[in-house]
């Protein structure tokens, strides 16, 4: 459904987008991860016919981002990262004029955004700019929709979003994507990764993985251990100095250490003992996504 | 034990509705304390009257030892505040966006060269010191935000979601300097979106429609509602409200 070959594009000196190619199938929910400055914002511009590549090419539902343009308009919806709605329209409003610029209304296709707007409903004539944020999101999605897209494009819907609405969103998309809707989606959220069928890791302008979710975890070679103690701030630093550790971070609750190869759970125990740790638990653990991204950045 | 931050029965009211509903807790000096809350639960409206920029409604809170009715200036002087959305001049360089904060604060000259100098050597920043600051990455801003924050060696530190947007690298070695300050002495009082961050701080507080839902450490929250991870206590707390 999407096809990008070897596209780049460089602002200046800065290389936005290197090189990358992807392939996503027609019914799947494809993940773009990556931090601020990783590139995700770019791609998505080009897949929408907002912004030319400087070099590749790329199809959308079969037409050429450059070339087919205007056909390829009508068939995709795009969520950008910012909020792009009408602030001084209400809330139908927006999504009446949505449908409108498409050649559509909104009853036609209705059944596609019911189970999102009929929480928006009760506030249909307030304006879009005074709504909180988890309903602007909710409503940018609705006006996404609203001209029925074979594709669907949400570019950080979730950025700045609590955990709870975070949620609710991707519950949303499941949804959606069940209808089957193709969906791409970008995040700098790892724990959101997971909830993908596929998903590709991004990095200053770069692909550094793609692969189902658990795919990536196995990327992950070297020995893992999740680590705990009573003094964090000293357990880092520690751990940090010792002649096995390749990398320590906190992760949550546990530090997550990588090791050299053969260091046993002992070794490390022995050698917090010596500096006085209390309340030591050590055990080994299989890698996470954003695991396997730290060491992608580190050494891919 | 000195306390950073007290509040009793904190409440600001816009018109009817009442966005902070009578919080009352304390931080000790040194501590992280998480404040967490779902979008518009009250945490920014609390933030705000903590960090003397609004007048409560009613209640009492001191920061720093000083009143926020009485003594909102004082207050200003004894914290540091940095977010996302407000932090550095982007049109001016490293150096000048050091000194700019320095001078605010009433650093003099030789105190400015000492911290410039001290700042711009342990980030690492020498080779981009006069580069402008939009030219930096968005970690190592948020870094250099972080220092800014605390040139005055103030007595808490107010951190409005700042680690957005960044790699995971770059937000762990964010925390590896909160862990520091806070060693140091430094009260951190921190927002976020990320619950495995949660974890990291001594305590946390959850906001759920102006009032304080849960306080407690990590543990002990997660203990209290038989789940494993902060997220899972956020979601128990904070889903099923209505209207955000």
């Amino acid at each position: 459904m999407i096809e990008v070959e070897n596209i780049s594009k460089a602002y200046g000196e800065t290389r936005a987008v290197q090189d990358v190619s992807l392939s996503v199938e027609a019914g799947e929910l494809f993940g773009l991860i990556g931090p601020d400055g990783a590139g995700k914002t770019t791609l998505f511009k080009i897949l929408v016919t907002l912004l030319l590549p400087d070099a590749g090419r790329a199809t959308v539902a079969g037409r050429d981002v450059v070339k087919d343009f205007r056909a390829l308009r009508s068939m995709v919806g795009y969520m950008p990262g910012r909020f792009s709605l009408y602030p001084d329209l209400s809330v139908e409003e927006n999504l009446h004029f949505f449908a409108t610029v498409f050649g559509t209304t909104i009853a036609a296709n209705y059944n596609l955004i019911r189970e999102i707007y009929v929480q928006l409903e009760p506030f249909k004539n307030r304006r879009a700019g005074a709504l909180s944020g988890g309903m602007k999101q909710k409503l940018a999605l609705c006006c996404a929709l609203i001209h029925k897209p074979e594709v669907l494009f949400l570019d950080e819907p979730t950025t700045g979003v609590d955990a709870v609405s975070r949620k609710e969103f991707w519950e949303m998309l499941g949804s959606l994507k069940k209808r089957g809707l193709t969906i791409l989606v970008s995040t700098p959220y790892m724990d959101e990764a997971s909830l993908c069928d596929r998903i590709a890791l991004m990095q200053t302008g770069k692909l550094l993985a793609i692969d189902t979710p658990s795919g990536v975890e196995k990327l992950f070679k070297k020995p893992l251990f999740a680590v705990k103690a009573n003094d964090t701030y000293r357990l880092i630093q520690d751990l940090r100095q010792a002649p096995f550790t390749i990398t320590c971070y906190a992760f949550g609750e546990f530090l997550h250490l990588t090791t050299r190869d053969g260091f046993s759970e002992q070794q490390i125990a022995h050698y917090l003992a010596e500096r006085q740790h209390q309340a030591v638990e050590i055990r080994p653990i299989e890698a996470g996504i954003e695991d396997s991204f730290m060491d992608l950045m580190q050494h891919g | 034990m000195d306390k950073a931050v007290t509040t009793h029965k904190l409440t600001k009211k816009f018109g009817d509705f009442v966005a902070t509903d009578e919080i009352t807790f304390e931080v000790a000096q040194g501590e992280i304390f998480g404040f967490l809350g779902a979008n518009g639960a009250g945490k920014t409206t609390a933030m705000r009257m903590l960090c003397g920029l609004l007048t409560p409604t009613s209640g009492e809170a001191t920061v720093a030892g000083y009143d926020v009715y009485t003594q909102p200036e004082q207050i200003k002087q004894r914290i540091g505040y940095m977010s996302q959305r407000f932090s550095l001049y982007e049109d001016l360089t490293v150096r000048d966006n050091i000194r700019f904060y320095g001078g605010i604060y009433g650093l003099s000259r030789a105190e400015l060269k000492t911290k410039s100098a001290s700042i711009i050597r342990e980030l690492g920043l020498d080779s981009v010191a006069d580069a402008l600051v939009e030219s930096l990455p968005l970690g190592w801003k948020q870094r250099l935000a972080f220092s800014v924050a605390l040139i005055h060696d103030p007595k808490v530190v107010f951190l409005d979601e700042p680690t957005g947007g960044v790699d995971p690298i770059t937000r762990r070695q964010f925390w590896d300097k909160i862990y520091e300050a806070a060693h140091n002495g430094t009260t951190i009082f921190v927002t976020t979106h990320y619950m495995d961050e949660a974890e990291y701080c001594d305590r946390v507080s959850i906001m759920v429609d102006g009032r304080i839902k849960a306080l407690d450490t990590p543990t002990e929250l997660k203990r209290t509602y038989g789940v494993d991870s902060m997220d899972g206590v956020f979601q128990i707390l904070a889903r099923g409200t209505s209207g955000k």
